[in-house]
């Protein structure tokens, strides 16, 4: 573990450290303050019962996934087609329910 | 009224991070992810004690990837009036700088605006503080197991309510609105590309906003996760929570409530309440009330709106 | 970056001003950023004076914020702290009980926030006169905590509180209480000091960054009071509340030199007061404006061949431990006198069980004596104060207790009614 000097992580977005590790009390800064970081719970992702798969066939790129993404995990890539953060979907089935064109199935994980 | 394909181009940035702890379906987070993309990351967000207070994660994790403030249960609203008074007073320092620009978001449940925040609300808004107020209607204390709140619907069930509740739940937006702030409004979790154009308009009106959203909980209202949008749409279609915004008393309804002035178009209300397990125990009784208390509301609205018209 | 040397003109005068109005002096020669009020009898006067000074144009860039109750004074005040700006407020009795949850949350936040509190008894029934209940119920919520006795010494300790609570070492909140009525509207002459001076004493404005350790920054997001489980580090970082409040009693010391030697005012070592103490058999502790009037009693008493001095407490939190054992270490009888009540503790009064507590590991085998007085405002005279040292006098030479002894405590001043 790093020693983190608690002053150097309240400079600046770069300087800080990926996360703060502390080995005792004298080490900590006066308040408890944390960062942003993707995963703040964990992986979402093994929640899940059910994933979403999403058929490139019938999809329409309206996007209507996306909005409604509690998450954010669905994304458009750069070639434009719409993909799912399968690390962090939690796997709620709103955008299968969604989907005008019914081209997001919901399977049952296969428990691996 | 802006487009998917608008958005998707120029409102990619998510601000509050996948991985966190909301529940798999949380109307919450669907509030908030659109909320923030239209206010931008120049927002300092104050929560008083709520789910979203823990959904973010443990220290020293976070998932908001903005400022963030957690705050007492009661006093969400006037922690915000400090944020943003001292924001202004760093912005005479430092002229030229982000602090004018500065929003402060206030993101409050239904029980720390309707019960426990309402006298600091009611203090902002007649302070006319240059915040925006939105609430986030779950229609329960959520974060505490279910427990009712003043805004939980008359025959819901929660812990505290076992045989459904008794009382109406409080028109907040109509106690705001009496405020004479300058901008009142009521957005839905199914409809978020209202949200995000209500959030744009009070970005740009000085003074108190209040935006009061309906957001579903599959836990609380007893509904699946992938119903978590379909149930606030019925809500709006049947007609029980009616879509406008107030602007400087000026009511306007928004378009997926507007066509509902005429009542055939309304879906009967049971459609709404059957789908939703803390309805289950509702009396006969009780769902004729409802209907009749729903029709008062609209007759209600149509005149006001009926007034302007005249007045205009 | 506006020149803040300009904007806030003051010269040097001396006014004959209400305790009150010095404490909003003080507020506007600090330059303070945010200010919330909400008005409560004895305070009133303080928010007054400073919507004058807002409203008259001199605090320019100041916002005072004028809100409806007391929880949102001290909430707006921790909000606006938090976005890294100076802050102050004032308030008194119940609407400090109102306050109490976010008096824990702005210490639990670390914010340098600075309040005055014009102590008034604790209702039912109601009472608005000097009585320190108020700010002792606050005396474990991790704010610094001192007593001004003086008119002069509420001025001079607003200003100082800033200085030792911004420091980036300490980093606490801070009481300046002063009784209600007896200070609060009485009126004295106050020496105002001259901007430039007080801008070269105090630290400079918070900058952009705001504090070191919370910030509102949209450049560096961050997020303050997440939740910690028990086996994270929540027990350490209550610890380091009250390590580094014992450490600030060193930085208190520091500063109240250095305020003697800008402003040539003498306030002890910051944490005590002694007076005549090195050859007393007999000395009190007092705090408030009772101990102003004490050492006229001891001054009488000496005169009259009585070997007595007396303390004048400024700092109840941090407890200033060490300058009390030396004090007991040079007296035979140390009498310990309380303007307020801690039901069912000890003694019954917050400061003499303090000073128990402080002298119990320390060699010094000094008799403790605890006396309660003066509570809800009733008038504590000079003849009073005289007469508790000679009973202090008395209980040396003849080991006995004065007549009003209750469970092991000197009630001075029972009403007796024919």
């Amino acid at each position: 573990m790093n020693k983190v000097k608690w002053k150097n992580i309240c400079e600046a977005k770069d300087k800080r450290p990926e996360v703060q590790a502390y080995h005792n009390w004298k080490e900590l800064p006066p308040i408890p303050i944390s960062f942003p970081i993707k995963g703040s719970i964990g992986t979402t992702g093994d929640w899940r019962t059910f994933k979403p798969v999403l058929n490139r066939e019938t999809c329409t790129k309206c996007g209507i996934c996306w909005m409604y993404c509690p998450e954010g995990t669905i994304v458009r890539n750069e070639e434009g087609e719409f993909e799912v953060d399968y690390v962090y979907c939690k796997g709620c089935g709103i955008c299968a329910k969604e989907c005008p064109t019914k081209s997001i199935e919901m399977e049952r994980e296969s428990g691996e | 009224m802006v487009s998917i394909k608008e958005a998707l181009k120029d409102y990619q940035e998510e601000f509050f991070l996948a991985g966190n702890s909301t529940c798999a379906g949380c109307g919450l987070e669907i509030a908030l992810r659109w909320a923030m993309k239209a206010l931008g990351p120049n927002t300092s967000l104050v929560t008083p004690a709520s789910c979203l207070n823990v959904v973010v994660g443990l220290w020293p994790k976070t998932a908001s990837n903005f400022p963030f403030m957690n705050m007492a249960f009661a006093a969400g609203a006037a922690a915000a009036t400090g944020v943003s008074a001292a924001f202004k007073a760093k912005a005479y320092r430092f002229p030229g700088k982000v602090w004018e620009k500065m929003t402060t978001l206030v993101f409050a449940g239904d029980g720390g605006t309707t019960d426990i925040g309402i006298q600091g609300l009611s203090g902002a808004a007649e302070r006319n503080s240059n915040i925006i107020y939105c609430c986030y209607d779950n229609e329960a204390y959520m974060n505490t197991g279910i427990q009712r709140s003043s805004s939980t619907p008359h025959g819901a069930i929660t812990t505290t309510t076992t045989l459904g509740k008794e009382q109406y739940k409080k028109n907040l937006p109509q106690i705001m609105a009496a405020h004479e702030i300058p901008y009142v409004a009521t957005c839905s979790v199914s409809e978020p590309l209202d949200i995000f154009e209500k959030f744009k308009k009070a970005k740009s009106i000085e003074g108190c906003k209040y935006i009061h959203i309906l957001a579903s909980c599959p836990p609380g209202w007893g509904i699946a996760s992938e119903d978590a949008v379909e149930i606030p749409r019925l809500a709006v279609k049947t007609g029980s929570w009616i879509l406008y915004e107030i602007e400087n008393g000026v009511i306007t309804l928004s378009k997926k409530s507007k066509l509902l002035l005429d009542p055939s178009k309304r879906v009967p209300l049971i459609e709404y309440l059957s789908r939703q397990k803390r309805f289950s125990k509702i009396s006969e009784k009780a769902l004729i009330e409802l209907q009749e208390q729903l029709d008062l509301q609209w007759i209600k609205i149509a005149n006001e709106i009926k007034c302007q018209e005249n007045l205009a | 970056m506006i020149d803040s040397q300009d904007d806030f003109i003051q010269e040097r005068e001396t006014k004959i001003i209400k305790g009150n109005e010095a404490a909003a002096y003080a507020a506007k020669s600090a330059r303070v950023q945010v200010i919330s009020a909400y008005p409560i009898t004895p305070q009133t006067t303080v928010v007054e004076k400073l919507s004058e000074f807002v409203d008259n144009g001199e605090m320019p860039g100041t916002e005072y914020i004028k809100v409806e109750s007391e929880h949102s004074v001290m909430a707006s005040i921790v909000g606006a702290s938090t976005a890294g700006t100076r802050t102050f407020t004032a308030t008194s009795g119940q609407g400090l009980f109102y306050m109490y949850e976010m008096v824990h949350w702005a210490a639990g936040a670390r914010l340098p926030i600075v309040t005055t509190i014009a102590s008034r008894g604790p209702a039912p029934p109601w009472n608005i006169w000097a009585d320190f209940t108020d700010i002792i119920s606050c005396r474990d919520t991790g704010w610094m905590i001192s007593f001004a006795a003086n008119h002069q010494e509420i001025y001079d300790d607003i200003l100082m509180s800033y200085k030792i609570c911004e420091d980036y070492d300490i980093l606490l909140p801070k009481f300046v209480a002063y009784g209600g009525f007896t200070l609060s509207h009485t009126s004295k002459p106050v020496t105002i000091e001259d901007q430039e001076v007080v801008d070269n004493f105090l630290p400079p404005l918070p900058d952009e960054k705001g504090w070191p350790h919370i910030f509102l920054d949209p450049e560096r997001p961050m997020m303050h009071g997440n939740l910690i489980m028990p086996s994270g580090f929540y027990n350490e970082f209550r610890l380091k509340i009250h390590h580094t409040m014992l450490m600030a009693k060193d930085k208190i010391k520091k500063v109240t030199k250095e305020f003697e030697s800008t402003f040539g005012r003498h306030y002890g070592n910051g944490l005590i007061q002694e007076y005549r103490i090195n050859d007393a058999d007999v000395a009190i502790i007092n705090y408030g404006e009772l101990a102003m009037q004490m050492e006229q009693a001891v001054d009488d008493l000496r005169e009259e061949g009585y070997k007595v001095g007396s303390v004048k407490l400024r700092y109840l939190r941090p407890f200033p431990v060490e300058d009390i054992i030396n004090v007991a270490r040079k007296v035979k009888i140390l009498g310990v006198a309380d303007r307020a009540t801690a039901f069912g503790s000890p003694t019954g009064g917050p400061v003499s069980s303090e000073v128990k507590t402080a002298l119990y590991n320390s060699s010094v085998s000094t008799q403790v004596l605890p006396i309660i007085m003066g509570l809800g405002g009733r008038e504590v005279s000079l003849e009073q104060q005289k007469n508790q040292l000679k009973a202090l006098i008395k209980l040396k030479e003849t080991g006995e207790l004065p007549r009003d002894m209750i469970d092991g405590t000197f009630w001075d001043g029972l009403l007796e009614v024919e």
